[in-house]
């Protein structure tokens, strides 16, 4: 590589870094206390009498990017959605405020994996992030006050142009962009993100991660990610999860990567390929 | 021959205000069956039909209305139950209830060679109703409105995304349920006037032509309820010159539509 290859790639990064800070910036800055912290004591689940999780115990804090990793039907998603409270798990999980102990109710913001809408579905971004956090009937009319607040959202993620869009016209990175907006519309202690990285191409997973770095340090929210590229998972995360059927090694990255438990997952799948 | 000479019979009057109710309930309703996929749904929930009006001919029921709705509703319920717990495709599980109940019914009605007394319920004749059945045409029309303003959107939160909906505290199974119920409640109102054959077509063909050309949920819904009552009272007219069954007529317009709506919507939306 030489000089001017080099110079360009740094003011490629330092364009895209300063995009990054102001997105962020529009958005009034709660920086996160570290006082708050999620636990997650003896989670387990049984789906049609099988044991899909058990004893599960998780200790997450604010401002933190918790990763989990695993094979193919480790329980991961399952994990997502015990804690979201769609399916229902033996244990429990504490919200708590660390200064005074006090016990709160936990806001979970949810980027699912993919929506259900085909071709041609009438829905457009403002319906569909309007369905979930407004009152306002989308068939009848445009809410203002909600189109307003929509926007803003959007706007953390340069999405605003999207707005009037239909979401099935969306690619991958859009939608994920979208779907981030809209979690964070209720101001959310814990984000979860189910494996969103599939559909996006190179570029977009890294704009993904650094999205998701600078909103772990900018929100007041701990955020739990399903992912599947370890190259991202080495370089961004604080906390990384080996998951199948129980946590088989938690800590962070170079202690789950180094350990025999992460070798013993994902050696034997490199030799099933 | 004037051209509303038509509605100089009374008839024709009560037909074309049943019309004015009905059509703008099956185009907002239909919106929501098309965007859940639940045409397979609707369907077998007109099929139902049969079997509740036979099944208040066995317990002896003076008026097999009462026992159609009923056995729509649990109908309905269990066909939501089912499609939840089990995990075959839908449409599989759907067909396999439809048919059962459809044989069960035909098998009950035809004891003794009697069917032709109820085959009036396959075509629907618009022409006879009551202004008391418009009236509660109408009632069903009031509450599937206030239903829409006050649980449209979470509906539609569910349709996009079940476990979302669900961590933003929407009540999933109730609003399947209702909807579901609702669902049967319209079908079995007006199948009398409609027919079993046709009322899927009736639910279905507005929404889907309004799909090919609608970008957001406000067209969407000012379109399936335009293409309805368009196809509706057009049709009615129609029928009474060329002497045709009403709802055969009207289902002929509204494919009509359809079609043209799809070429339009391929040529200009992309």
């Amino acid at each position: 590589m030489n000089i001017s290859e080099v110079l360009i790639c740094y003011i490629g990064q330092t364009l895209i870094l300063g995009i990054e800070e102001r997105r962020i910036y529009l958005k009034k800055i709660i920086v996160p206390c570290g006082l708050h912290c999620i636990k997650i004591n003896h989670l387990g689940v049984a789906l049609g009498g099988q044991e899909v999780l058990k004893d599960i115990n998780l200790h997450i804090h604010c401002g933190s990017l918790n990763v989990v990793i695993g094979r193919n039907g480790a329980g991961k998603s399952t994990l997502i959605r015990a804690i979201l409270g769609d399916i229902s798990h033996t244990g429990n999980i504490e919200f708590k405020d660390r200064e005074n102990g006090r016990i709160q109710k936990l806001k979970i913001g949810y980027v699912p994996q993919s929506l259900n809408v085909e071709k041609q579905t009438p829905v457009s971004v403002y319906d569909m992030m309007a369905s979930y956090q407004s009152n306002v009937p989308v068939f009848l009319m445009r809410g203002k006050k909600i189109r307003r607040e929509i926007k803003e959202h959007l706007k953390l993620f340069e999405a605003e142009y999207l707005i009037d869009k239909q979401v099935c016209n969306l690619s991958g990175g859009e939608q994920q962009r979208v779907l981030l907006s809209m979690a964070l519309m209720n101001s959310p202690n814990l984000l979860l993100l189910d494996e969103p990285v599939s559909g996006i191409d190179k570029n977009g997973m890294e704009l993904f991660y650094r999205t998701i770095y600078q909103l772990k340090n900018h929100y007041d929210l701990a955020i739990i990610l399903i992912s599947h590229d370890l190259d991202y998972v080495r370089q961004y995360a604080d906390k990384v999860i080996l998951l199948d059927r129980g946590v088989l090694k938690q800590g962070n990255a170079r202690e789950v990567f180094q350990s025999p438990e992460f070798a013993q997952v994902f050696e034997s799948r490199k030799e099933e390929k | 021959m004037h051209f509303f000479s038509w509605l100089q019979y009374d008839f024709m009057k009560y037909a074309f205000l049943a019309i004015l109710v009905i059509t703008p309930l099956f185009g907002l309703m239909g919106t929501m069956i098309v965007n859940r996929k639940m045409a397979f749904f609707s369907d077998a929930l007109g099929h139902s039909a049969l079997t509740g009006i036979a099944v208040g001919v066995v317990l002896g029921v003076n008026n097999t209305n009462v026992s159609m709705v009923i056995f729509a509703v649990i109908f309905a319920l269990l066909l939501n139950f089912i499609n939840s717990r089990v995990l075959s495709a839908t449409d599989t599980v759907i067909s396999v209830f439809s048919s059962c109940s459809i044989a069960l019914g035909l098998a009950i009605l035809s004891q003794g060679g009697n069917f032709s007394r109820y085959s009036s319920i396959l075509v629907g004749d618009i022409l006879s109703i009551t202004p008391e059945e418009i009236a509660y045409l109408l009632v069903i029309l009031v509450i599937t409105l206030v239903f829409w303003v006050f649980g449209f959107n979470k509906l539609l939160a569910v349709s996009l995304n079940r476990t979302l909906a669900k961590s933003l505290h929407i009540s999933v199974g109730w609003m399947e349920n209702l909807f579901a119920v609702l669902t049967a409640l319209i079908v079995m109102v007006s199948i009398r006037w409609v027919g079993i054959l046709i009322i899927n077509a009736l639910l279905i063909l507005p929404a889907a032509s309004a799909r090919n050309i609608s970008e957001n949920m406000r067209e969407y819904h000012f379109f399936a309820i335009l293409f309805s009552v368009f196809s509706g009272i057009l049709g009615l007219i129609i029928s009474y010159f060329v002497n045709v069954a009403t709802g055969p007529i009207i289902v002929i317009l509204a494919s009509i539509i359809y079609f043209a709506t799809y070429f339009w919507g391929s040529r200009f939306n992309g």
